[in-house]
């Protein structure tokens, strides 16, 4: 049971200072999380730490490939807004 | 049409005048300050008006993560064609912006101001923050250390702040109305929490507030900027003003807010509209009953360096910066020996008297105009063309004001074009021109020191009178000399001008 971060990470370290496993660690061309150390924060904290403050929708998917953060659940861009500037998928 | 012929005398002789600042609000601006205090801003730029033509700051990036989203940022930040808050470059860790910090303030000796503005929050990243300022305070104690911040977890880092020795510290306040908030603020991560809307806002205010109180209890300075967004919290900024200011905030900074659909922010992509210089003006003049407003603030990008209005940070990308062999305990005597010298020409130019209206021969009655300038360095030097910004005064028979700045550069290729913004589309001159002529709407004359033949004629054809008779000379006297040729053809007075001097 582990989280990923996919492509659209930004690289802002807000996860890796936050995350209570010390699981996630840079890497190029995105950050990235261990598997090993990675809990879900289950046990630590509500809601994984990593998701909860992650800026970037899309950003952190769970072991089926879902996002955490879908598209506009952040920023509450409308969807046929994301889509129309190419800011929009389904899936990771 | 003729252009205004102006007097050969030059203006300084009529009475001393500000030499070289070409920006005369800011002793008064900041007149009312204790001198303890004014000793302290008198070489900051981001503070003092007047230092920010001499005295240069720079901003180092170590403190990418961030603990709020604001509708006016997206948090993708790595694009180096676009010069506004948030924007880097490259990241870097403490110890590569030590090693920037001291190549750049043995290079510019008037850099005097070192800042940690982001691009996320640098108290979200108190860690890399805090090693940066302490590492820089034990070597490099002769520039002065400030942080900016969002409030957010102010209140539980007064103590470093206080302990670092920061004297200067910058909150963003955007609202003191959790409604209003929400429209800003679509959440913030609070106590292992992302919290949304209205909960998420009215947080974000208590701590900023809570946080501004305990910095002035201290007697730590703090500045606070606040972003227009018309029709969100444009009526709003006055209240904002009045509270901060009872709080002990010295400085206000209202700044327009930046929104183009290209820069991906919310408010770009659902078409908010920024403010036109006017609405900003306008609200700039209604918060200035209440205290000190900052006008000559340039929005600058969190790795800037230089003068502000200019970025030198080309010159300093860490792999020159690895080559650059510092002696900084030689730099610090020269650093010191150029910060007196600055310092003792403003002292002396604060005892001049600048030129009285009257003795201009305006009458006292004439109307205020606005006038644009290619300025820099406190000069009329720039070409028409060239002028990446316009300074904007107001001359009245008080004498010059500025009053804001205009940029004129296209300073973002979009979001398709982001890391190529070199690249200008054939045409674009053509509309960059229009462009820049739109900008100086109000006002009536442009001071550069050269201007082309085809501007000339689309400016004089927007109603606007191209000045190029005061190359090189100090802003404020051109401005008044200008003033003067225009009050002598009597279009100063809608009524009939007996005292019309010639």
């Amino acid at each position: 049971m582990a989280l990923q971060i996919t492509e659209s990470c930004v690289n802002c370290w807000a996860c890796v200072d936050v995350c209570p496993n010390d699981a996630i660690y840079e890497d190029k061309p995105h950050f990235l999380i261990a598997d090993d150390k990675c809990t879900e924060c289950l046990g630590d904290h509500s809601v994984p730490q990593c998701a909860a403050i992650c800026p970037i929708e899309m950003a952190i998917v769970d072991e089926l490939g879902a996002f955490l953060n879908p598209p506009g659940s952040l920023t509450g861009i409308p969807i046929e807004k994301l889509k129309q500037f190419g800011l929009w998928k389904e899936a990771a | 049409m003729e252009l205004p012929v102006i007097s050969n005398t030059p203006p300084a002789a009529e009475g001393g005048g500000c030499a070289s600042s070409g920006c005369g609000s800011a002793p008064d601006a900041l007149a009312h300050l204790p001198d303890h205090i004014r000793a302290k801003v008198q070489d900051h730029p981001c503070y003092s008006e007047e230092a920010h033509h001499y005295f240069a700051r720079m901003h180092v990036a170590v403190a990418p993560a961030c603990n709020i989203q604001c509708n006016y940022c997206n948090r993708k930040y790595d694009c180096s064609n676009e010069s506004r808050p948030g924007v880097v470059s490259e990241v870097l860790t403490p110890k590569q912006a030590i090693n920037k910090v001291l190549a750049v303030a043995a290079e510019i000796p008037q850099m005097t101001v070192l800042g940690i503005a982001g691009p996320g929050d640098p108290l979200a990243n108190p860690a890399r923050t805090f090693e940066t300022f302490e590492e820089l305070s034990a070597r490099a104690p002769d520039i002065k250390l400030c942080v900016s911040t969002n409030g957010l977890n102010l209140p539980m880092y007064v103590d470093r702040i206080a302990q670092h020795n920061i004297d200067h510290v910058t909150i963003t306040i955007n609202c003191v109305d959790p409604e209003v908030g929400a429209k800003i603020y679509p959440w913030i991560f609070w106590e292992n929490k992302r919290i949304f809307g209205v909960e998420g806002a009215r947080i974000l205010i208590e701590q900023q507030q809570k946080g501004l109180q305990m910095l002035t209890d201290r007697g730590i300075l703090v500045k606070v900027n606040s972003v227009l967004i018309p029709g969100i919290n444009d009526e709003h900024l006055k209240e904002v003003s009045k509270i901060v200011k009872a709080k002990g905030a010295f400085l206000h900074n209202v700044m327009p807010l930046i929104a183009e659909p290209e820069h991906g922010t919310y408010y770009g992509i659902m078409e908010q509209p920024e403010p036109t210089p006017e609405q900003l003006q306008e609200l700039q003049d209604a918060c200035a009953g209440d205290m000190a407003m900052m006008r000559h603030c340039r929005q600058c990008r969190a790795d800037a360096v230089g003068l502000l209005g200019e970025d030198r940070g080309d010159e300093f990308t860490m792999d020159k910066i690895d080559v650059m062999e510092v002696d900084y305990e030689a730099a610090m005597v020269r650093r010191k020996e150029v910060h007196d010298s600055i310092i003792e020409q403003l002292e002396a130019k604060r005892g001049n008297v600048k030129p009285k209206a009257e003795e201009l021969g305006i009458p006292a009655d004439a109307r205020p105009v606005l006038m644009a300038v290619a300025g820099k360095n406190g000069v009329v030097a720039e070409h028409f063309g060239h002028a990446r910004e316009f300074l904007i005064y107001e001359a009245s028979p008080a004498g010059a004001r500025f009053m804001s700045h205009r940029k004129t550069e296209l300073y973002c290729g979009g979001m398709d074009a982001c890391g190529d913004g070199d690249v200008v589309d054939a045409g674009a001159t053509e509309s960059l021109l229009e462009r820049n002529i739109r900008i100086l709407e109000g006002c009536e004359v442009v001071l550069c020191s050269k201007i082309g033949y085809e501007p000339w004629g689309k400016l004089e054809a927007a109603g606007i009178v191209p000045n190029g008779e005061h190359a090189m000379e100090p802003i404020e006297e051109a401005v008044m000399a200008v003033y003067k040729e225009i009050a002598a053809t009597g279009k100063l007075s809608p009524a009939v001008d007996s005292k019309k001097v010639a």
